[in-house]
């Protein structure tokens, strides 16, 4: 009888344990799978967006390339500017001459240049960033160049990496997370508004709507920063009389730089070009 | 009425022979047998404390020679020739293979020799059984872990009790020694069985694997079996030598044994834990898997020290629930008064063994971790903030559950002390604050929420938990939880005593001083830094914590050591405690085999989709993380297993003490 006792008293407690595990978000961690790409139909926008997708997955770029200040938060800089600082720096300590090859040496000698305030703690020009070509990361050269040519595209800069050759073949990850699509930038601030989705909350161009503060109202009264921040950073001040955590905080990885800057721009100008 | 914890020396007797001759082959009168004859030639005469200590160095000795010589014989892993690994793509980048990328003694050996790199198999060479191979294993090795960890554990604090007992000449600790290494000895062989099964399978449902393996640790491989022969020996030759080496310098050679029993058991952990941090950090190796260094290199790999003290400090919690278990059972199954004191007792201690060496555990688990993130930040965000981070909220459940039965099993223990009644009083804060902490451990910080459960909720966080939900609250729960366990530990210590020193006053002032900064600095520490800092000082904040926890614990068991020496002592009655109370003691090990499961999954795990991180990939079927649920299934089933085993094993070691009477009614004799 004790024995049974026993036997049901840890039956019972076990399965509570058990009965919390399965409470809890179901989500599977599949290895990366190998793809095959047919590189007679692909163009340089393809390759960008198969970058997009190693960026984002295979790559594990944003574990670390993000706004919580681990490493410079790639998506909302523009990597033509940040090459001619890094070029033009004193500590610079590369071999590159454009976007593209800087782009290449931060990935393959991530200290050649390490962004100020970026490396390691008591050793600031030591990046510590991995070297992507090897393990764990371990990215293919044709993996690399399409990194290289989403990070050109993100920005609206020209995509200047070769494209692989047609009997490569590659194998690169898994694309099922990406939308296997290039980035399509938007022309101009109105586009980029209504790409995002800003009209359905903000009164700004034709919509009236008042879940989000009035931008045509008070774009004026900000400055651009705080404008940018607000963006990228939705709840770092909100506005009286509104709730935090309504507004999307991944617009920063969504926009590329030059939507972001459009939109920062139109609203400051009150909605006006 | 019993005047004193110290029971009637009649009593005393009977739980002795009641713990005594239990042993297989150790009934009282045997065991005075063997004294008698031991006195008949004069071996009390023999300097045993010498001859200890001699028998002691050279079995020590014995044992560093192989392998010292496995550590130091360069290139001791031998590098087969053969090339039949399948899958194995022999052209390996010339540069990941050169001499260059060895950087010992063995570089000019292995350099002349051929590097062959580690296997890559593709998922037509894993073996298929029709049933998931990963799962095979999971069982098996999970199961064997258990027992591993409960037969090294168990003869830590045994050789410890048994030393007490010698110290302090109550013969109870004795007693109680034995009988938990006979539980011991009785699990020791299904461990061994379990191994077996596990190397089988191993070597059945992953060749490729096992293969790598054997050809990096080499011959280091048949020092462990040979350890292992070692520990079996010892073992069973330190259990069954109990009554015959029970007392003068005889008890110094038994210690002796005891002691070799922990160095062989701990080399073996330290051995095989090198296999499992090897496949998560490896070393010794270059970029394909090619073994460059020699054993010590493969051996030490940067995780390894981190591993060795998590384990071992884990270990002798879980041993000291699982023989709490034991000693629950018996109290539950005894029939006499005698018999129910001696198990409440032996519950007590369990007790006190398994919460005190979980109270420095989750300090051990950070530095593991912080070792993980420093060899890799990719693998600790992977284990922290990526697919596994949700089973923490498991993990809190869990040591939550721990905690609060631990603390439950020494507010009813209180009851049996006559000087309690001061100190119960404090009990219901205790479990408020136990309580409170708990709940905000296990707040969860995000949600998967639809757009409308946002739109109630008013944000992805809600606004007033939403602030419980990040690692600052965590950290203050979990310190305040651990102080608030001490408490109750050190008010259970405290209950049966009257301190008569001079300065007791102050002694307790100076206490509720410590406590009282130790809370006010993991309050202040996770709120100020945690909120209202960036997130360099929010790490370092925990540290102070920590630290504040770490001091009250330490500062709580010197200064009570003092304050109580010379107490007066008031009655304890043993045996008076709750029947409810003890199912607190199963809870524990329920909890504990649950959280090991858990947390060796977790461990496990951020190797992802490799077999040997970096190295070897895991092209199997059952190469993803599989959802938390499905873990959770597993853990449970193993969990059921464990339980099953340990029960039986229990029941085996009671059946050694029941004697069929001869039959009456035919007046034969047995054997007639």
């Amino acid at each position: 009888m004790i024995l049974l006792r026993v036997l049901g008293f840890s039956l019972l407690l076990t399965l509570f344990f058990t009965l919390v595990a399965n409470l809890l978000p179901q989500v599977e961690g599949d290895a990366p799978k190998a793809t095959k790409v047919d590189l007679s139909s692909l163009t340089p926008e393809k390759y960008a967006a198969i970058g997009d997708t190693i960026f984002h997955g295979k790559g594990t770029c944003t574990l670390c390339h993000n706004e919580r200040g681990r490493a410079p938060n790639i998506a909302v800089l523009n990597l033509a500017d940040e090459t001619k600082k890094a070029l033009a720096d004193a500590n610079y300590q590369g071999n590159a001459t454009d976007i593209e090859s800087y782009i290449h040496e931060s990935m393959l000698k991530p200290s050649a240049y390490v962004v100020p305030g970026f490396g390691k703690k008591g050793a600031p020009n030591v990046s510590p960033m991995p070297t992507i070509s090897k393990p764990p990361i371990a990215l293919s050269a044709i993996e690399i160049n399409a990194v290289i040519a989403y990070l050109q595209a993100k920005d609206g800069n020209d995509i200047t990496v070769p494209l692989p050759s047609a009997d490569a073949a590659p194998a690169v990850a898994d694309n099922s997370g990406g939308s296997g699509d290039a980035p399509a930038i938007a022309a101009t601030a109105e586009e980029a508004l209504n790409k995002y989705g800003c009209t359905a909350c903000h009164t700004i161009l034709d919509s009236e709507a008042d879940t989000g503060p009035n931008l045509k109202k008070v774009g004026p009264t900000l400055s651009e920063e705080f404008i940018r921040k607000s963006i990228i950073y939705p709840n770092a001040d909100i506005t009286k009389g509104y709730e935090a955590d309504i507004m999307p905080d991944d617009f920063a990885e969504q926009m590329n730089v030059k939507e972001l800057e459009m939109i920062v721009k139109f609203i400051r100008a009150g909605g006006k070009k | 009425m019993m005047k004193s914890r110290e029971l009637p020396a009649g009593e005393i007797n009977k739980m002795i022979r009641v713990s005594s001759i239990s042993g297989p082959s150790s009934s009282t009168a045997k065991g005075r047998d063997i004294r008698f004859a031991g006195s008949r030639f004069g071996w009390h005469k023999l300097p045993w404390k010498k001859l200890s200590l001699h028998v002691g160095l050279v079995a020590i000795l014995m044992l560093a020679i192989p392998l010292f010589v496995a550590i130091s014989e360069p290139g001791s892993t031998p590098v087969l020739a053969s090339s039949d690994w399948s899958g194995v793509t022999q052209a390996v980048a010339a540069e990941a293979v050169t001499p260059a990328a060895t950087t010992n003694t063995a570089a000019g050996d292995a350099a002349s020799k051929e590097l062959i790199p580690a296997p890559q198999p593709e998922a037509k060479d894993y073996p298929n059984i029709g049933v998931s191979s990963r799962s095979v294993v999971w069982i098996v090795a999970q199961l064997h872990l258990y027992f591993g960890a409960f037969v090294l554990a168990v003869p830590i604090f045994v050789l410890l009790i048994e030393w007490i007992g010698v110290k302090t000449g109550d013969s109870r600790y004795e007693a109680m020694a034995h009988e938990f290494m006979k539980i011991s000895a009785t699990a020791y062989a299904i461990t061994s069985l379990l191994g077996g099964t596990l190397a089988f399978a191993l070597f059945l449902l992953y060749p490729d694997f096992m293969g790598y393996m054997m050809r990096v640790f080499g011959s280091q491989t048949l020092v462990y079996a040979a350890l292992f022969f070692s520990e079996s020996i010892v073992v069973y030759l330190y259990y069954y030598s109990w009554d015959a080496l029970r007392y003068g310098n005889a008890k110094w050679a038994h210690l002796t044994l005891g002691l070799l029993v922990n160095v062989v058991g701990l080399t073996l952990m330290v051995m095989s834990n090198a296999w499992a941090t090897f496949m998560m950090a490896p070393s010794g190796v270059n970029e394909v898997g090619a073994v460059t260094g020699n054993i010590w290199q493969i051996l030490k790999g940067p995780l390894w020290n981190a591993l060795n003290l998590h384990r071992f400090i884990a270990n002798i919690a879980f041993g000291g629930a699982v023989v709490g278990a034991y000693a629950a059972y018996r109290f539950l199954s005894s029939k006499t008064p005698e018999e129910k004191a001696h198990y409440d007792w032996m519950g007590y201690t369990a007790n006190f063994i398994a919460i005190l060496s979980f109270l420095p555990l989750p300090f051990a688990g950070y530095y593991l971790m912080a070792e993980v993130y420093a060899y890799s930040q990719t693998m600790g965000i992977t284990a922290m903030g990526g697919i596994l981070a949700w089973l923490f909220i498991v993990q809190a459940v869990l040591i939550g559950a721990i905690l609060l039965a631990g603390n439950y099993y020494l507010w009813s223990g209180m009851s049996r002390t006559e000087g309690s009644e001061r100190y119960q009083g404090y009990i219901k804060y205790i479990a408020f604050v136990l309580v409170t902490s708990f709940l905000v451990w296990i707040t969860p910080h995000t949600l998967i929420l639809s757009p409308a459960e946002i739109r109630l909720l008013g944000g992805a966080n809600h606004h007033i938990l939403g602030v419980f939900g990040i690692m600052p609250a965590k950290n203050i729960a979990v310190n305040l939880m651990l102080i608030f366990t001490f408490l109750s530990f050190q008010l259970f210590r405290r209950a049966d005593k009257v301190a008569v020193v001079s300065w007791e006053r102050a002694g307790n002032a100076l206490m509720v001083t410590i406590y009282a900064v130790a809370v006010f600095n993991v309050v202040f520490a996770g709120v100020y830094y945690g909120y209202f800092t960036n997130t360099l000082y929010k790490v370092g904040s925990s540290v102070m914590q920590v630290a504040s926890t770490l001091t009250v614990i330490i500062s709580g068991i010197i200064l009570d050591t003092y304050l109580y020496k010379g107490a007066r002592i008031l009655p304890s009655h043993w045996g008076k405690v709750t029947n409810r109370s003890q199912y607190a003691l199963f809870a524990l090990p329920v909890a504990f085999t649950w959280l090991m499961a858990l947390m060796g999954y977790v461990r496990s795990s951020v190797r992802t989709h490799w077999h040997v991180n970096n190295i070897m990939r895991d092209n199997s079927p059952d190469n993803f993380i599989p959802a938390i649920g499905y873990a959770g299934n597993m853990m449970t089933i193993v969990t059921i297993l464990f339980i099953a085993m340990v029960l039986f094993v229990f029941w085996v070691s009671t059946l050694s003490e029941k004697k069929q009477l001869p039959p009456e009614s035919s007046g034969q004799e047995v054997g007639q």
